[in-house]
């Protein structure tokens, strides 16, 4: 039953995808081995033209040399913190660009996957049998209340959907907050990370390139290494006969729904495997930090900063999900230090003091999301692609 | 049991249940904190009805769910700070008098700041994204964030204290059970805008028309009603509403904060999702469900409180998945 959908000639449903209409062989006839076996990788679903596949590839080796080119622990934060959104933000593309369902609950299935590693770190457990266990756990307990959320609104109207995770999400907030015993309440938990990732370990004696090789370059290259697998597997996912599947839902859930797909399936299993996607991307910012509270993985301006990443990166094409999140982060790190700037050149009247204040950074971002969504709504990445 | 019967017992179950929760806590509770809780159960689920009612009024007209409604419930609750201020000589003397008048002013300046605001909010982002649902929640989420930064440049990033009028910070007592003087004034209240909206939408051709169009939109427009202006009229009544409810909400928590609106908009969804979207009845019996089960958990078992509402939500979609009362048979 979902295999038919690849060979179906596409239609307007498919017209916000623009590799729905090639055949898959089509990315590779008369190329090099190795630009055929890239484009493999990519699941025939390249960035664009030569010009921006050039500044994608640019900006993955900028990412895998990051240590060595960006010295300095705030670099390394930035660049870690980056790949961590870069999942958490593809696969809440998954549901918003490619499904077209609004969920609130992201940011829950990120804390419950800090959670799963922090809670078995913190209770005794060592090494990364532990590490692993809880990773799994939490993205377990993600896919099992992912189904229930979907199974529960997703079969009446999708509006519904948006509106439970918002509830079931602020539940979530409280309960990590209350359970002391479990969570740690507000203070959150401390727990120290396998051996190999403490700041402390060197895997070289000498300094490489003049970067020492600490515990926190290899947290980096391992976050990179899972965030770049789960990248190509999420793209890998959008497309295939499931994905078109997801897309034509998006343009016309009645129609798919009259051609005998399961629409309700189809969005209950896209929201889960999201939810698992953001439980180990939670994982590896437990795994940064070394701790894990409510205020770092559950709170609501995390959402904040999803939707911002995606809709400006741009909705529905997976690497939007990387421009958005790099884009995001440094104006996170950076704005507030612009703000500062401007609050302090600016005459001190009351009203223009607050505006350009460095803690009303979410309100220039604010206005940015808004702005965006209504003239721009593809994004940046959406609108790099269309340009010939 | 006849087929007749049955689909009578179907029919008229929804209703059965408030009525039925209210009866099954009293021998768990005892007469006494029962007649308390109830009350004040009545009263928060007054507050809740105020917001609600608009943004499924909203909803069901034109299908726009607006995230930014909260925002309208945070506005209120401010302007009720600025409009008590220079009138802190009349809610601080203890004549109810000159306390109730102050606390209207309060509500018609909340009213009317956050109807303006709906209106222009509706003409500068709402118009955009009809039919866009997708859109829509983005927008207005991301118009919910702005409003509330502005709201914090206006007002100051701290928690302003709002003290109750001195005429209506005790309790008064019936038989044995206390109730706080001000619940009786929000319960009267809220009463009283159910009341006005009751008659409007029943017994006025604007009304009619309103009803009409949340039932079929497309047969109102054929019968030569400009739609798009009733919805202007809804949108702001609406707005002006969660105003309200902002300033019945700030004044009885006595604490006014820019993330007052956000808690609210999570109860006032779970209502709206009990009662079936777009139903003004069924907001209402929903509200007043969602208030009393907050407030007789609260009492019964104290950690479950906040959850309270989720699993109320959860076991109600369980057995009628569109809500208790859905308003179209679609």
């Amino acid at each position: 039953m979902v295999g038919g959908v690849s060979e179906k000639p596409s239609d307007e449903a498919f017209a916000g995808s623009t590799a729905a209409a090639l055949p898959p062989a089509a990315g590779r006839g008369g190329k090099s081995p190795i630009a055929s076996w890239l484009s493999w990788l990519v699941s025939d679903d390249p960035p664009g033209r030569f010009l921006l596949n050039a500044v994608m590839l640019l900006l993955l080796l900028a990412f895998v040399f990051a240590p060595f080119l960006f010295p300095g622990t705030k670099a390394l934060g930035v660049a870690s913190r980056v790949c961590i959104f870069v999942i958490l933000v593809a696969s809440y593309d998954l549901m918003l660009g490619y499904t077209g369902i609004v969920s609130f609950a992201h940011t829950m299935f990120f804390g419950i996957g800090a959670y799963g590693v922090a809670i078995v770190l913190a209770k005794g457990w060592v090494g990364w049998g532990a590490v692993i266990l809880g990773a799994a756990a939490g993205a377990a307990v993600s896919l099992v209340v992912a189904a229930v959320i979907g199974i529960l609104s997703l079969r009446v109207r999708a509006i519904f959907f948006s509106m439970i995770t918002l509830a079931v999400a602020s539940f979530a907030q409280i309960l990590a907050e209350q359970w002391r015993d479990l969570t740690g309440g507000e203070d959150g938990l401390t727990f120290s990370v396998p051996a190999i990732l403490k700041p402390g370990f060197r895997l070289f004696a000498d300094p490489v390139l003049g970067v020492t090789v600490n515990g926190p370059v290899i947290t980096y290259y391992l976050i990179l290494a899972v965030a770049l697998v789960l990248f190509l597997v999420m793209l890998r996912i959008v497309n295939s006969p499931f994905g078109r599947v997801l897309q034509a839902i998006r343009e016309n859930e009645f129609r798919v729904e009259a051609m005998g797909y399961q629409v309700v399936a189809y969005r209950t299993i896209v929201s889960a495997m999201s939810a698992v996607m953001a439980a180990l991307a939670g994982a590896l910012m437990a795994l940064v930090l070394g701790y894990n509270g409510p205020d770092a993985t559950l709170s609501f301006s995390l959402m904040v900063d999803i939707l911002l990443m995606i809709v400006i990166g741009g909705m529905g094409t997976m690497y939007g999900a990387v421009v958005g999140s790099i884009v995001v982060v440094l104006a996170q790190y950076y704005l507030q230090n612009v703000l500062g700037a401007i609050h302090g050149a600016i005459p001190a009247t009351p009203f223009l003091s607050a505006l350009f204040h460095p803690d009303r950074w979410l309100l220039w971002l604010g206005t940015l999301f808004v702005l965006i969504v209504t003239f721009f709504p593809q994004g940046i990445f959406g609108w790099l692609r269309r340009r010939r | 049991m006849s087929k007749e019967w049955r689909e009578r017992l179907q029919r008229w179950a929804p209703y059965a249940v408030t009525p039925l929760l209210v009866l099954a806590v009293l021998p768990l509770i005892g007469p006494t904190a029962w007649v308390t809780l109830t009350i004040a159960g009545l009263t928060m689920g007054m507050m809740l009805f105020l917001v609600a009612s608009g943004l499924t009024l909203i909803f069901g007209l034109m299908e726009v769910l607006n995230f930014a409604h909260a925002a309208f419930v945070t506005v209120g609750a401010y302007v009720t700070v600025s409009v008590l201020r220079p009138l802190a000589g009349w809610t601080g003397e203890p004549s109810l008098a000159l306390n109730l008048l102050a606390l209207l002013m309060a509500l018609l300046a909340a009213a009317a700041a956050s109807g303006a605001l709906g209106y222009v909010f509706e003409r500068l982002i709402i118009r955009q994204v009809y039919g866009a649902p997708l859109r829509q929640i983005l927008i207005t989420m991301g118009a919910l964030i702005v409003i509330e930064q502005m709201v914090i440049v206006i007002w100051g990033p701290e928690a302003i204290a709002l003290p109750k009028p001195a005429s209506l910070r005790g309790s008064v007592f019936l038989g044995a059970s206390s109730i706080e003087t001000y619940r009786l004034v929000a319960l009267f209240v809220g009463l009283a805008v159910a009341a006005a909206m009751h008659l409007i939408l029943t017994h006025t051709r604007i009304g009619l028309v309103v009803r009409a169009g949340v039932e079929d939109r497309e047969m109102v427009q054929s019968l030569g009603y400009h739609i798009r202006r009733v919805f202007v009229g809804v949108f702001i009544a609406g707005t002006a509403l969660a105003g309200m409810g902002g300033m019945m909400w700030g004044q009885y928590q006595t604490l006014v904060t820019s993330q007052i609106g956000d808690g609210m908009l999570i109860l006032v969804f779970i209502i709206l999702i009990i009662g079936g979207l777009g139903s003004v009845g069924g907001c209402f019996i929903g509200a007043i469900l969602v208030g009393l089960t907050s407030n007789y958990v609260a009492f019964l078992a104290p950690k479950l409180a906040l959850g309270s509402n989720i699993l109320l939500m959860a076991l109600v979609l369980l057995w009628r998945p569109r809500g208790l009362f859905p308003i179209t048979e679609q």
